[in-house]
C-alpha cells in the first residue's frame, strides 16, 4: 500500500550520456527530483534538452549511467532486462506521440495486448477491454483497425491500452503532438480524468503550453538540468 | 492463439512481397525436387538391380564380346541356376531422338533370369516361336503406341540395314523401379542374318555382349564370379564377372561428373532462395522496428519478438514448400514425358519429398536468424526513436 504523500518517483543525481561516433554526449547531467504519487506533471523544455531521455529512464526502457532511480520504491536501474520487462508490464502505461498501435490488430486487440501478459481469462480480458474502450468513448470502434481511425481516436485507443493493466504510472511523450486542438483537448480531458478519478500518476512531456496547463505541476528541462517554474 | 494471429496477419501485410517470396520458394523447391529426381533416375538402373544376378563381360571392355560357347560352360558351375545373354543392338527407330535400349537376347532363357519382366505365358510363347518377334516394355509401348502385332523397323548402326520386328509381347515391371523401356528380340535372328551377309568374318558371329547369371545365394556372388573368370583366364576372351549392381554403377560412374554438377546446382538453387528469403525478412524486420520496440516496452520479451520473425519466415517457407512439393509431381511427369525413355525409371521418391521439406524448413529458419537476432537485441529507446 502506497502512502499518498510518498514519492512514487525518486530521482537523485541522475546522469545519462550517449555515445555518438566515438564522442560522448552528455544529455542529463545531474537530475534530482521526486514525483509524489497521484501527481500529474508536465515536462517541458527545448528540443534536445533530454525530456524523452528522462521519461524513458523513469519508464524503465533505458538505463541511467549513474545516480538513484526508484519507481514505486523499486530501484529499477539494477533490474535485469527480463525483470525490467515484467516490471514495465505491471507498473507502466505508455502513451506515444505517434500512438504506436499494432496496425494488424483491431482497436479491441490492441487494448487487449498488454493483458496477454497477465493470467486473466478471455472473459475477464474482454470485460476490461470493453470497459476501457467505453471510457475513452470508442465503444463503437472496437473492431476497427488503426488505419480506419482518426489520429485522435488512435490516441484514445493507445490511452486505453496504457491504463488497461492498471499501472502505477502513465508516461506520455508528447501525446498531443500530432493532433489538432479539438482532438488534443479530448486526449487531455481523458488524462485529467485518469489522474483525478483513477488516481494515476501521469508524467507527460509536451511542447504545448496549453497541454501543460492540464497538468498540476510543470517542470522545465534545460541543458540537462531541471528548473522549477512558477 | 494471439501469437499465431499476429504472425499470420503480419505475413499477409505486404501481399505482393509475401506472394513473390512464396513464388520464389515454390520455384526453388520444384527445381530442387526435379534435379534430385534426375539424379535418382540416373542411379535407378543400379537401384533396380538384383542381388542374385551376376553379369559377365569381356575383361578388356564392353565393346568386345564373348563367344556363345561360354554359355554352356558357365551353366555347369555349381550355384549357377540359369544363364542367359544379351547384346546391345543400338538401332534407331525412325529418328535419332527416339532413344531406347535394344538387346538381342537368348529368347528361351532371358525372361527366366529377368523374372521381374512379367509377360503373359501365351505371349511369351508367341515371341519364342517367332524368330522375328520382339518384346517391348510397357513404358516403351505407351510412348510409341506399340501394340501386339505391330511391325517395328529399326535402322542398325552397329549392324547395317533395316531390321523389321513384330511385337509379340509387352512386358510389365514387377515393381515401380523396374525398367520397362527396353526392346528385346532374338539373338538367333541377328546372328544368323549376320552369318548370311558377312562372309566368314568370324569375330562378328557367334559372339554375345554379356552373360547374365542367376545364382542361388547372393552370399556366393564373389566366389562364383571368380570361378567364372578363372575358367576363361588366359583364353582368347577373358571375362570379368561382377554383381549386376556393380556393373550398373560402372555405367553411372562414367557420367559421375554430370551427376555431381546437377547435385551442386540443386544446392545452389537453395542458397539463392535463402538469400532472397533472408532479404525479405531483413526488410520486413527493419520496417517493423518501432512496432517491436513498442511490444518490448509493453513488456513482451525478446523471445516473443524473435518468435514473430521466425514464425513469419517459417510460414512463408512452409507454404512455399507445400505448394512446391505438390507441384513437383506434375512437373516431374511433364519432364518425364518430354525426355521419353531416356530415363527408364523417373519418379519422385519419398526421400526427395523429405529433403524438400527439410530444405524449406532450413531456409525458413536460416533466413530469420539475423533479423530476429537484431530485432530482439535493439534497445527499446533506439527502436522507438526510429519511428516515422
Ligand atoms: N540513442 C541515442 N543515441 C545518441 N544520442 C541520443 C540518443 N537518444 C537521445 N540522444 C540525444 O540526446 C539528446 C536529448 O534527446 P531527447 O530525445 O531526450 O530530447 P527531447 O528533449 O525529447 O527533444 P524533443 O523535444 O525534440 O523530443 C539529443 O541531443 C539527442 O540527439
Ligand atoms: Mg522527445
Amino acid at each position: 500500500m502506497e502512502n499518498f504523500s510518498a514519492p512514487i518517483v525518486h530521482i537523485k543525481n541522475l546522469t545519462k550520456s550517449y555515445r555518438r561516433g566515438g564522442q560522448i554526449v552528455s544529455v542529463l547531467t545531474d537530475i534530482t527530483f521526486d514525483i509524489p504519487s497521484g501527481e500529474f506533471i508536465a515536462l517541458m523544455g527545448p528540443s534536445g534538452s533530454g525530456k524523452s531521455t528522462l521519461l524513458n529512464l523513469i519508464a524503465g526502457i533505458d538505463k541511467p549511467d549513474s545516480g538513484t532511480l526508484k519507481v514505486g520504491g523499486i530501484d529499477i536501474a539494477i533490474l535485469s532486462e527480463g525483470d525490467l520487462a515484467d516490471w514495465r508490464a505491471a507498473n507502466v502505461g505508455f502513451i506515444f506521440q505517434f500512438y504506436n498501435l499494432m496496425p494488424v490488430l483491431t482497436a479491441f486487440e490492441n487494448v487487449e495486448l498488454p493483458l496477454l501478459l497477465t493470467q486473466l481469462s478471455y472473459k475477464e480480458r474482454r470485460e476490461r477491454v470493453e470497459l476501457a474502450l467505453i471510457m475513452v468513448g470508442l465503444s463503437d470502434r472496437m473492431e476497427h483497425y488503426p488505419s480506419e481511425l482518426s489520429g485522435g481516436q488512435q490516441q484514445r485507443v493507445a490511452i486505453a491500452r496504457a491504463f488497461i493493466t492498471d499501472p502505477v504510472i502513465l508516461v506520455a511523450d508528447e501525446p498531443t503532438g500530432d493532433l489538432d486542438r479539438t482532438s488534443a483537448g479530448e486526449i487531455l480531458a481523458i488524462l485529467d480524468r485518469l489522474n483525478s478519478e483513477m488516481e494515476k500518476t501521469i508524467i507527460m512531456v509536451t511542447h504545448d503550453p496549453h497541454a501543460a496547463k492540464t497538468a498540476h505541476l510543470i517542470r522545465y528541462l534545460e541543458k540537462g538540468q531541471l528548473d522549477v517554474a512558477d | 492463439m494471439h501469437f499465431l494471429k499476429l504472425i499470420l496477419r503480419n505475413t499477409l501485410r505486404h501481399k505482393l512481397r509475401t506472394g513473390l517470396t512464396v513464388l520464389g520458394i515454390i520455384v526453388a523447391i520444384v527445381a530442387f525436387g526435379l534435379l534430385r529426381t534426375v539424379v535418382d533416375a540416373w542411379y535407378s538402373g543400379a537401384e533396380g538391380s538384383s542381388e542374385t544376378r551376376l553379369v559377365t563381360r569381356n575383361a578388356i571392355s564392353l565393346v568386345f564380346h564373348l563367344p556363345i560357347k561360354y554359355q554352356e560352360r558357365i551353366r555347369k558351375i555349381q550355384g549357377v541356376m540359369e544363364i542367359t545373354h544379351a547384346s546391345w543392338f543400338g538401332g534407331v527407330y525412325i529418328s535419332e531422338k527416339n532413344f531406347f535400349p535394344q538387346f538381342a537376347i537368348d529368347a528361351k532363357t532371358y525372361f527366366d533370369v529377368y523374372s521381374e519382366y512379367i509377360i503373359p505365358p501365351g505371349d511369351l510363347t508367341a515371341f519364342i516361336i517367332d524368330r522375328k518377334g520382339c518384346v517391348v516394355g510397357r513404358k516403351l509401348a505407351d510412348v510409341y503406341g506399340f501394340k501386339i502385332g505391330d511391325t517395328v523397323p529399326l535402322r542398325g548402326t552397329i549392324y547395317p540395314g533395316t531390321w523389321k520386328f513384330t511385337v509379340r509381347a509387352i512386358y510389365d515391371g514387377a515393381e515401380a523401379k523396374t525398367d520397362t523401356s527396353q526392346f528385346f528380340f532374338h539373338w538367333d535372328y541377328l546372328n544368323e542374318t549376320r552369318k548370311r551377309v558377312t562372309a566368314r568374318t568370324e569375330r562378328t558371329t557367334d559372339w554375345v555382349g554379356v552373360y547374365a547369371i542367376n545364382i542361388s545365394e547372393p552370399s556366393r556372388a564373389a566366389e562364383i564370379s571368380s570361378e567364372v573368370d578363372a575358367m576363361f583366364g588366359n583364353s582368347l576372351a577373358e571375362t570379368r564377372t561382377e554383381t549386376e549392381k556393380t556393373f550398373q554403377l560402372g555405367f553411372v560412374s562414367m557420367t559421375e561428373a554430370i551427376v555431381v554438377a546437377i547435385r551442386i546446382v540443386s544446392y545452389v538453387v537453395l542458397l539463392i532462395i535463402l538469400a532472397v528469403m533472408a532479404n525479405t525478412m531483413a526488410m520486413t524486420a527493419r520496417e517493423r522496428t518501432s512496432e517491436y520496440a513498442t511490444l518490448k516496452a509493453l513488456g513482451f520479451n525478446h523471445r516473443f519478438i524473435a518468435g514473430l520473425i521466425y514464425g513469419e519466415s517459417m510460414i512463408i517457407a512452409l507454404v512455399g514448400a507445400l505448394i512446391g512439393i505438390l507441384l513437383t509431381f506434375p512437373v516431374a511427369n511433364m519432364f518425364s514425358e518430354k525426355v521419353g525413355t531416356l530415363f527408364p525409371v523417373f519418379g519422385v521418391s519419398a526421400e526427395t519429398i523429405y529433403m524438400q521439406a527439410i530444405a524449406a524448413l532450413a531456409v525458413g529458419i536460416a533466413a530469420a536468424v539475423l533479423p530476429a537476432f537484431r530485432s530482439a537485441q535493439i534497445s527499446i529507446a533506439d527502436g522507438l526513436r526510429g519511428i516515422r
